[in-house]
């Protein structure tokens, strides 16, 4: 455990900004990407509101080949790949092939693609499906297309398990570099703003039907009534503590903590898994509760969920024990899109040592959290934990340091 | 820290031709095939109209009418599998914590069955684009995550580890389980409920493979269709099923008794970073695979005595892996048998892997190779020892198996027999 | 009954609706003998581009058609060969 795994390269595509400056400048000043649904007509629904993103243009970034064979969250991917590595200083083609892998998470696929075929497929016949409907839906898509277009041949992975799972990718990411990787591309981005995929969102019971942007996404809220789906998420390069400081690239902080749990099945009784997962992870960081300097919650939205997160938080920072922060409000839950960019919002965080708030939200006293709100609050930020609770019972927890102990060592 | 090593003390198979692992394994070990003109919807319209199903009733394998109806084909078999590899392995959490038992299940398309299904009635049979929320059906959502199969798992063995399904295309079911085996190794489980599923078998998925010719357009002699290394393959055969294992930490198996059929010995997935769907004829990143994961298990070329193939049965497929085999085993690649069961059970998707490892601990456990069926007609730039048509009584040590997928992966895992390791 | 011929304009249009657009810019007689590969459309491309013909134009293109032609050249021969027989032409 002595030469950490630490991220060097953030590419933020989300519904308050493209690219990480515009994203942390929207971020820090609360200003919100909700509002009504454009991208098809949403009236007939009972949730109308979503974290959209605006003025994203597929052909203004990657090659019209790649177009008609992608779904919007590959797109998205590949474009955030791209911003990654070029802010991680790293040109994919220099370095050999199989010392750089992808490891990304998918909660839903391209829903957007595989709605289209069905369509094709139901109302015209087999023969009008797409021949790239064999791929372009499926959840592995995102990391074969990034290992594709940026030379990638190391090891590949993703994990589904819902919005949890981007926190899992990057644990699974920073395990092959343990193995031995140089370099891998890891984090997540999903977008199912389609009819057939908002359907489906709807059947989970958890969406928000309020039609006020600043009122429909509120946990930790006495008023809190669901979430408010977005799209979007974060890609992250990583690689070893030694080899960025060697190449003398600017280290954003470590992954210095993991944990995952599962539930007890519904009715079993027994404790829920996430503040396992939080101890697991700070356990691996070796970093007493009284050291971390402020959460990243889940944020469900949902009065249960927010109970059970609140409780887990207590009991293992105590009552207003530590700083709890949920800038999702200000996005919409990105599903596995959702943790890597808390894992951005983190790092930037403890970067200019401000806590970024949750907007909209008045909390609710019985959850007995230090919830940072109205404004952002400026912070000393050595360590920031971000959680993510998956549908069924999944549990991440990763612990992040700051990068300050490498920039010293690369200052030197 | 002494290493943790990682053994395999339950097995659960529903393949075609027979639902459970002793049925898997006489079918295999016979040489006959599951393939058949397909039977779940009329295939008229396709090009492909074979495939390898599985007569599966969810009830006689012991779920309850709710389990059925809340869960997709895939999720039913997974949860059917996952409950007769811990019976298997003779488990309980008298031994183990549930806290340190994990789950990690395969699956490349998740529960495209129901997602198909539901599609058609929503949409009014495609007319509609805003489709009508009023006539889904409530679990809609644990199809639209199939991350739904690792909570069904989870639930029914009691597992509260760490969960996740692994979703990497055609080598799902090799990823899942070397994603379990190091999580085992690295500490973070003890006991890992490990495996893959998918019930692709529905229109979409006919049409997206016809679309790109890959499936067998072969409709004569359906038990013939699937035709590995043969000379006149011409694509695969599109089937269902599932495979999951318990893997556990070697000395705590010792410690309870457990009867051991193999040690999952290596393992290692690369990409080719090439194309989503086509494959280069040399192998390269599938062979670096091999090495890596022979370089894990600490095993020499020589020391593989069976290789269980992808053998997908399209015409790149089948050099692609045999350049691979020779690349990285070199002249040994000649001298050991090579089989595909995919002739036998066809090709279901991210499941499949799970099912190899299953093929090949039970070949470690019964010193018998599967025989490649349908092998009729050697293609000469497949010159090695396929096992046509007969399985082989053969001293099998150390199993190699691989897999290609969608998205460029390749992946291998090495098997050996318990104790064969040093 | 007009026979209707395939031009390099339509393959033109119907790569680009199916398959994308290459760097290379429209099809004409400077690149109609230059190999798919080279202007940068693989096999997927390809059978997506020959289900489209065959929707539109009417025809059954065989694997043959559409997977040994390498060029412009040789595959707007092969449809516009299939359109003069496209009674029984199917295989």
């Amino acid at each position: 455990m002595t030469d950490p795994v630490v991220v060097t390269g953030l590419g933020i595509v989300s519904p308050t900004g493209l690219g990480t400056a515009p994203y942390w400048s929207a971020t820090r000043r609360g200003v919100s990407g909700i509002g009504p649904i454009t991208r098809f007509a949403a009236d007939g629904y009972p949730a109308r509101l979503a974290g959209e993103i605006n003025g994203f243009v597929a052909g203004e970034h990657l090659p019209g080949r790649l177009l008609p064979q992608t779904d919007r969250m590959t797109q998205l991917a590949l474009v955030a790949g791209d911003w990654a590595l070029a802010d991680a200083g790293i040109t994919p083609a220099d370095l050999p092939a199989f010392d750089m892998g992808v490891c990304t998470a998918s909660a839903q696929g391209g829903f957007e693609f595989g709605q289209n075929e069905l369509r094709n497929l139901w109302s015209q016949g087999s023969r009008y499906v797409s021949a790239y409907q064999s791929f372009a839906w499926f959840y592995a898509v995102n990391s074969g297309q990034l290992s594709i277009r940026n030379g990638m041949k190391g090891p590949s992975g993703v994990v589904v398990s819902d919005q949890a799972g981007g926190l899992d990718a990057v644990a699974n990411a920073r395990r092959q570099i343990r193995k031995g990787t140089a370099v891998m591309v890891t984090g997540a981005v999903d977008a199912s703003l389609c009819p057939w995929g908002w359907v489906a969102q709807l059947a989970s019971r958890r969406l928000s039907t309020s039609d006020d942007p600043d009122r429909a996404y509120l946990p930790f809220d006495e008023r809190a009534n669901g979430h408010v789906p977005g799209e979007g998420g974060a890609i992250l390069v990583m690689e070893r503590a030694s080899r960025a400081v060697a190449r003398g690239a600017h280290v954003y902080g470590q992954v210095a903590g993991y944990g995952a749990t599962f539930d007890p099945a519904p009715g079993s009784g027994g404790q829920p898994g996430l503040a396992r997962a939080i101890r697991l992870a700070l356990a691996e960081a070796d970093l007493p509760p009284e050291n971390v300097d402020v959460v990243f919650a889940d944020a469900a939205g949902i009065p249960e969920l927010d109970q059970a997160e609140a409780d887990a938080i207590t009991e293992v920072f105590g009552p207003y024990g530590v700083p709890v922060t949920a800038p999702k409000t200000m996005t919409g839950r990105l599903y596995s899109g959702a943790a890597p960019l808390d894992l951005a919002a983190a790092l930037l965080a403890m970067d200019e040592g401000l806590i970024p708030q949750t907007v909209n939200v008045t909390p609710a006293e019985r959850y007995r959290l230090d919830l940072v709100t109205d404004h952002p609050r400026a912070a000393q930020l050595c360590s920031a934990l971000v959680l993510a609770r998956g549908y069924g019972g999944f549990n991440s927890a990763v612990l992040l340091r700051s990068g300050y102990p490498q920039r010293v060592a690369a200052a030197r | 820290m002494t290493e943790r090593r990682v053994v395999i003390t339950g097995i659960e198979v529903l393949a075609p031709g027979g639902a459970g692992t002793k049925d898997f394994w006489s079918l295999l070990t016979d040489g006959r095939t599951a393939t058949r003109t397909i039977t779940f919807f009329d295939p008229a319209p396709f090009r492909s109209q074979v495939a390898a199903e599985i007569d599966f009733d969810p009830e006689q394998h012991g779920l309850t009418p709710q389990e059925v109806r809340r869960m997709d084909r895939a999720a039913q078999f997974a949860v059917v599998a996952a409950r007769g590899a811990v019976a298997d392995s003779g488990l309980v959490f008298d031994n183990v914590h549930e806290h340190r038992t994990g789950v990690a299940i395969g699956s490349a398309v998740g529960a495209t069955m129901s997602l198909d299904q539901e599609y058609r009635v929503v949409s009014d049979g495609g007319r509609l684009h805003e489709v009508d929320h009023t006539y889904a059906v409530p679990h809609l959502y644990d199809y639209l995550v199939p991350s739904s199969f690792a909570a069904e798992v989870a639930w029914a063995v009691g597992a509260q580890g760490p969960a996740t399904v692994i979703s990497t295309g055609c080598t799902s079911g090799i990823d899942s389980v070397g994603y379990a085996v190091e999580l085992i190794r690295e500490g973070s489980a003890d006991v890992m409920v490990a495996g893959a599923t998918d019930a692709p078998i529905s229109p979409i998925t006919m049409a997206c493979f016809d679309a790109i010719k890959a499936t067998s357009p072969r409709r004569e002699q359906p038990e013939t269709a699937s035709r590995p290394f043969d000379a006149t393959r011409n694509g695969f055969v599109l089937g269902e099923g599932t495979a999951v294992f318990v893997l556990e930490e070697m000395e705590s198996a010792r410690r309870r008794g457990a009867h051991v059929y193999a040690e999952i010995a290596g393992y290692a997935t690369r990409s080719n970073a090439f194309h989503m769907t086509g494959l280069r004829p040399d192998g390269k990143e599938m062979a670096e695979a091999i090495r890596t994961a022979l370089g894990e298990a600490r095993l020499n070329p020589d020391d593989i005595d069976y290789i269980n193939a992808h053998g997908s049965g399209t015409k790149q497929n089948d050099r692609h892996e045999t350049a691979a085999f020779k690349d990285s085993l070199g002249e040994h690649a000649y001298r050991i048998p090579v089989s595909s069961i995919k002739s036998m059970v066809g090709h279901s998707l991210g499941a499949i892997g799970a099912i190899e490892i299953a093929a090949c601990a039970l070949a470690i456990e019964h010193n018998v190779v599967p025989p490649t069926a349908n092998l009729h007609h050697p293609d000469p730039e497949c010159d090695l020892d396929y096992v046509p048509l007969t399985a082989r009584e053969h001293r099998t040590d150390a199993v190699l198996t691989v897999g290609s997928g969608f998205g460029g992966f390749q992946s291998a895992m090495v098997l050996t027999g318990p104790g064969r390791r040093p | 009954m007009t026979e209707r011929q395939f031009t390099v304009d339509d393959l033109h249009r119907i790569l680009v609706e199916g398959a994308g657009e290459t760097e290379g810019g429209a099809l004409g007689p400077d690149t109609i003998d230059t190999t798919f590969d080279e202007l940068g459309y693989e096999s997927i491309a390809l059978l997506e581009t020959g289900s489209r013909i065959e929707r539109e134009f009417g025809v059954s293109l065989s694997d043959e058609d559409v997977m040994d032609s390498r060029t412009p050249r040789g595959l707007i021969e092969a449809v516009n060969t299939r359109l003069g027989t496209t009674s029984g032409a199917a295989v």
